[in-house]
């Protein structure tokens, strides 16, 4: 699906990071293979370190945290916000919506919409386009994007195919009406036929959590998990990336027309360095352009990833200059979704720690 | 380049003896961690780039379906 938007922009991205660093070699022991086979797949997929929340400590929390610093630093009003959408696949509870806990525990006014969003790896387009929307409304002038997930809990220590990309983190993406006239492209594709290609079996409606579903199994592989863990095909997933997303570029690229070497930078999902570097080969996109650097230094948070990317590797660059970005993301549901716009000139666009 | 090749394999899962006449998926000889590990010393190798379109195991299966890609990648034999 593709669609147009304009006189909306971005004019603040704060990612919010937990404190507690792991390196591959910590999580290696872990892993039931040999060292040599580790080492080589740290190279290739560009695993280092990655953080993970302390325990107990959940999506909301992160949010909380980083809306108390944008409050406390003057740098977004409360009652400013119209619409506030939280993208996560790790609620605090099965209801209510953790965005009203959020909106809740500011005591936000009510003359608000508050939106939970279950989407992962490309969260951060789905929660953007989703913004676009609500702003099309006459009674809204600013959505607050969160983009949250604690997902490391529900990933086996003891599964290679995984952990090492395990990544918490939250992100604050705000996004308003403005008068600039630019064009703001999308693309949105689903395919609910591969939706187990990703997903964590047990501790829903279909099959709630026993202690059986606890028990950890070995697969053909050599990684342990159980039906609480999250399961992967990584195999199934790389060969979807690989098949949809170059040509949804291509044609985003068509719609906008615009070359690739016009965009300034691709700011990619990173599941590992090895897909994001198959994918730029595929588009014909010099590496220096789509920074792989996020899995490596923080793990692939879902959704977070992208903003995580803007923030790490612009920083306050991105305050003073704009460039011409293409946003995308693709995992989880499947869903695979990009976007091309300005993004510069922010009030903020930094890193903290939680 | 077949000994090239073999030599990669055995030096990646120095547990198996890799031959021609053996299906390598099937017998369970490569996972898909292996064969990305592959790709990346294939590259080195022969200094060629993998399509990521082509990285499915059936390309990975045999010694001669190997072969088939590095051509296809630009492998001249």
């Amino acid at each position: 699906m593709n669609l147009k938007f304009r006189n909306k922009k971005i004019t603040g991205i704060l990612t919010i990071l937990p404190q507690k660093v792991r390196t591959f070699e910590d999580d290696m022991g872990n892993y039931n293979f040999p060292e040599k086979k580790s080492l080589r797949l740290k190279k290739v997929m560009g695993y280092n370190t990655h953080r993970i929340a302390e325990p107990g400590q959940c999506s909301s929390d992160f949010c909380i945290y980083g809306l108390q610093y944008l409050f406390d630093h003057h740098l977004l009003d409360k009652d400013s916000i119209d619409a506030m959408i939280l993208v996560t696949q790790s609620p605090d509870y099965y209801m209510p919506a953790t965005s009203n806990l959020i909106q809740g525990h500011f005591n936000m006014k009510q003359d608000m919409i508050c939106l939970d969003i279950n989407q992962g790896c490309a969260g951060f387009e789905i929660g953007l386009i989703q913004a676009f929307m609500l702003l099309d409304q006459e009674a809204i002038n600013k959505v607050v994007l969160l983009n949250a997930d604690v997902l490391s809990p529900k990933v086996s220590i003891h599964d290679r195919n995984s952990y090492p990309l395990a990544g918490d983190a939250a992100s604050i993406t705000i996004v308003e009406k403005c008068e600039d006239n630019n064009d703001i492209y999308t693309a949105v594709k689903m395919d609910g036929t591969g939706a187990k290609a990703l997903i964590i079996p047990a501790g829903g409606f279909r099959m709630p959590s026993t202690p059986e579903t606890a028990i950890e199994h070995e697969d053909e592989a050599g990684n342990l998990r159980s039906l609480n863990h999250l399961t992967m095909q990584g195999d199934d997933v790389f060969n979807f990336v690989q098949r949809e997303v170059p040509p949804m570029m291509h044609d985003l690229l068509e719609r906008a027309k615009m070359t690739t070497e016009e965009i300034d930078w691709y700011m990619f999902h990173q599941p590992n360095k090895f897909m994001l570097h198959k994918l730029a080969d595929a588009i014909g996109v010099p590496y220096e352009k789509m920074p792989s650097n996020i899995v490596e230094n923080f793990g692939n948070a879902s959704g977070v990833t992208v903003p995580t990317c803007i923030s790490y590797n612009l920083g306050e660059k991105l305050e003073k200059e704009s460039y011409k970005m293409c946003l995308a993301g693709f995992g989880v549901g499947l869903t695979w979704s990009a976007i091309i716009m300005e993004i510069g000139n922010l009030k903020f666009n930094k890193i903290i720690e939680f | 380049m077949k000994e090239k090749i073999i030599a990669i394999l055995n030096d990646l899962r120095p547990e198996f003896s890799f031959t021609e006449d053996v299906d390598f998926i099937e017998e369970g000889m490569l996972d898909s961690f292996d064969i990305v590990s592959l790709v990346d010393e294939l590259e080195e190798t022969f200094g060629i780039k993998i399509e990521g379109i082509d990285v499915i195991p059936n390309n990975f299966s045999t010694v001669d379906n190997i072969i088939a890609l590095l051509k296809k990648s630009g492998v001249e034999s």
